[in-house]
């Protein structure tokens, strides 16, 4: 079966004033229907910028090589009104900062509707009624009044609540959750992963995850990409990916997690070094300077992303 | 790390201490012991008062009642000249380093800049040569002093605010969040780094984060606090071992853990704590209003999945076991696994 989104070759780049900046760098994945993919990197490591190419979202001084389709259809490039049909619609996006994303000075309920007068033609009254439908299904209490509520009278769970059930609104074939938990309190982020895992029963779309917590994706994801510097590194069941990280990056990655369980430490375990900053040339193996296992060959030749069902990019990866 | 504090030796003593905004009561009657060279870990959610907390201590922000004894002298009670001489062994260390730093400040200004108050009597080249020392002990090459915080990544930067804090080797460090806007891969050496100094020079901390995992493995002992108020205080290992307050178990749970990789230490899955799993101990309610008349009784009843009629009456903190103090109208029942059926 094709897949749902399929990410060819793709390579996202800035442009500055005084250079260009490669954010993706030949990026290939795909995710099928039903699938839970999960992204993680640190912080510049370009996860996010895959998925905004793939909603056609990219800042106005970024360029798109490559390929994204979805269901087919190739999205880089395609024009708005062809991208509105997709958008909000089959293929959705939850974004970190629930605040942020809902529109401050508009009630609940009518942000909710819109959705669906927009993207699927019902009517306001019908709309609404579906709105409110939607808030029981993601656990919202009392969603009558809710609907009548501005954001900044929910707390931040409940706003992402609010915004997962917006993504579902049009029964998308997939969901892409940029960070959908980390600007939320522990306690709550649990609750907002039990709801992704729920909706994904009960619905049935394919997840994107992209997150930089290797803790919240555990629980959720049926594989996970690791990206670092721009470039998938590694990429295998998740499971497996724990069990058996193969790449240097994604297993000094783990053991810096501190755990609740399991010996203290003397020192928490660390890996040295920073990663490079998005504009820095890079020859070779981008985490050769901080890898415990790298040689001559990693600074000069750029490993490929190799292998079947667990992939990695590297010249000397961990055995399996 | 482990049984070189002596409890004998109490540097710090809040007790009662209230922060109101307005109407607002932040900080309700907070009151704990910080001993010297310790490091207190301080865990609760966003709101709940944890940098409220730091601030006040450091009179940043005005309580309105209580004391904050700082090796036998009232902290409030203090004349600004007094204050500011006392400042000296109080340092802080912010969440977002870039953001704490002076943007039109050189890093060799900034950290030279406690030098400048403190030990006006240091000339140039003597300054020079503390903070060049300073920058290589936070793991940063002397000759970057020159540079400005926006040439530095977020690790670096906060390695510039921890030795703008130490410089002056103070008895007691406030870490506000230090690691929780920095990446995985540079929280570790930067958490190693303040663990090092504080071995170096006898610091305490006390250390202020909502990662549970981290908080676990700086700590001697931990807070727990709600609502503006400490729900729970207990040694560390006792309260990863025996959490009791309905609120602590369900933080705990909450933690979404990394499987071990081949080889770890303890199989996946291993519960986190004595008796039946606490995930067993659902929070009720994502978030409730205050119900009316709060003031009294538990702050936490509202999502608090044990509680019963009681639970509205005044709580204060009770010491269960040795050092191990929990502020829940039910403790004693907890306090023995298995835990109680719900209501």
């Amino acid at each position: 079966m094709a897949p749902l989104l399929s990410i060819d070759d793709l390579t996202v780049s800035f442009s500055q004033p005084d250079r260009n900046i490669s954010a993706v760098r030949q990026v290939s994945l795909s995710v099928a229907a039903r699938e839970c993919v999960a992204i993680v990197g640190e912080s510049g490591s370009g996860k996010t910028q895959i998925f905004m190419a793939a909603m056609g979202l990219l800042a106005g001084n970024a360029t798109a090589q490559g390929s994204v389709r979805f269901e087919g259809g190739e999205i880089l490039g395609a024009p708005a009104p062809q991208l509105n049909r997709i958008r909000g619609s089959k293929l959705s996006m939850v974004f970190q900062d629930p605040m942020t994303s809902l529109t401050p000075h508009l009630k609940i309920g009518i942000q909710l509707a819109e959705v669906l007068v927009c993207h699927a033609g019902k009517s306001w009254s019908e709309a609404r009624i579906a709105a409110r439908r939607m808030l029981e299904r993601v656990r919202v209490p009392d969603p009558a009044r809710r609907l009548n509520q501005y954001p900044h009278e929910l707390s931040g769970g409940l706003r992402q609540r609010v915004t997962i059930g917006m993504s579902l609104l049009c029964g998308p074939q997939l969901v892409i959750a940029d960070e959908p938990t980390t600007a939320l309190d522990v306690t709550v982020q649990a609750q907002i992963i039990d709801l992704l895992r729920a909706m994904r029963e009960e619905v049935g779309m394919a997840l994107v995850l992209i997150s930089h917590d290797l803790g919240v994706v555990a629980g959720l994801a049926d594989r996970i990409l690791v990206m670092y510097a721009g470039r998938m590194v590694e990429s295998a069941d998740s499971a497996e990916l724990f069990r058996h990280p193969r790449h240097p990056y994604t297993a000094a990655l783990l053991k810096c997690i501190p755990n609740l369980s399991g010996p203290r430490l003397e020192r928490m375990p660390t890996l040295p070094g920073q990663p490079p900053q998005p504009g820095d040339p890079l020859e070779g193996c981008a985490f050769a300077p901080r890898c415990p296992r790298a040689a001559e060959r990693c600074r000069a030749e750029r490993p490929l992303l190799n292998g079947g069902a667990h992939r990695v990019a590297c010249h000397f990866p961990w055995s399996p | 790390m482990n049984g070189s504090v002596s409890i004998n030796d109490v540097l710090l003593r809040v007790a009662d201490l209230c922060v109101e905004f307005g109407a607002h009561k932040v900080l309700r009657d907070v009151t704990f012991d910080l001993y010297a060279g310790e490091t207190l870990g301080l865990v609760g959610e966003s709101g709940s008062g944890k940098s409220t907390l730091a601030r006040a201590i450091l009179r940043l922000i005005r309580s309105s009642k209580g004391s904050i004894m700082w090796r036998g002298q009232d902290l409030l009670a203090c004349e600004p000249g007094a204050l500011r001489a006392l400042r000296r062994d109080l340092q802080i260390v912010f969440q977002d380093p870039l953001a704490s730093l002076n943007p039109r400040m050189t890093v060799g200004e900034t950290i030279a800049e406690p030098l400048r108050i403190f030990e006006p009597g240091l000339n140039a080249q003597a300054r020079r040569g503390r903070v060049g020392g300073m920058l290589e002990r936070v793991g940063l090459a002397a000759d970057m002093i020159g540079r400005y915080p926006h040439e530095f990544s977020g690790g670096q930067c906060q390695r510039i605010g921890i030795a703008r804090a130490m410089i002056l080797g103070p008895k007691l460090l406030l870490c506000d969040e230090p690691v929780s806007s920095l990446d995985v891969s540079i929280q570790g050496q930067i958490v190693n780094l303040l663990l090092e100094l504080q071995r170096g020079v006898g610091t305490a901390m006390l250390f202020i984060s909502h990662n549970l995992a981290v908080v676990r493995h700086v700590s001697h002992r931990i807070l727990v606090m709600y609502s503006g108020r400490l729900v729970e205080i207990a040694p560390r290992d006792a309260l990863f071992a025996m959490p009791i307050h309905p609120y602590t178990r369900a933080l705990l749970a909450a933690v979404a853990v990394v499987p071990p990789q081949d080889g770890a230490a303890e199989p996946f899955g291993m519960p986190l704590v004595a008796g039946p799993p606490i995930a067993d101990a659902p929070l009720r309610r994502e978030r409730a209003a205050p119900p009316p008349g709060a003031d009294v009784g538990c702050a936490f009843r509202d999502r608090c999945a044990y509680a019963v009629g009681i639970c509205g009456t005044a709580v204060r903190l009770e010491e269960v076991a040795a050092g191990h103090w929990v502020a829940c109208h039910r403790s004693k029942e907890f306090a023995a696994p298995p835990l109680p059926p719900q209501d």
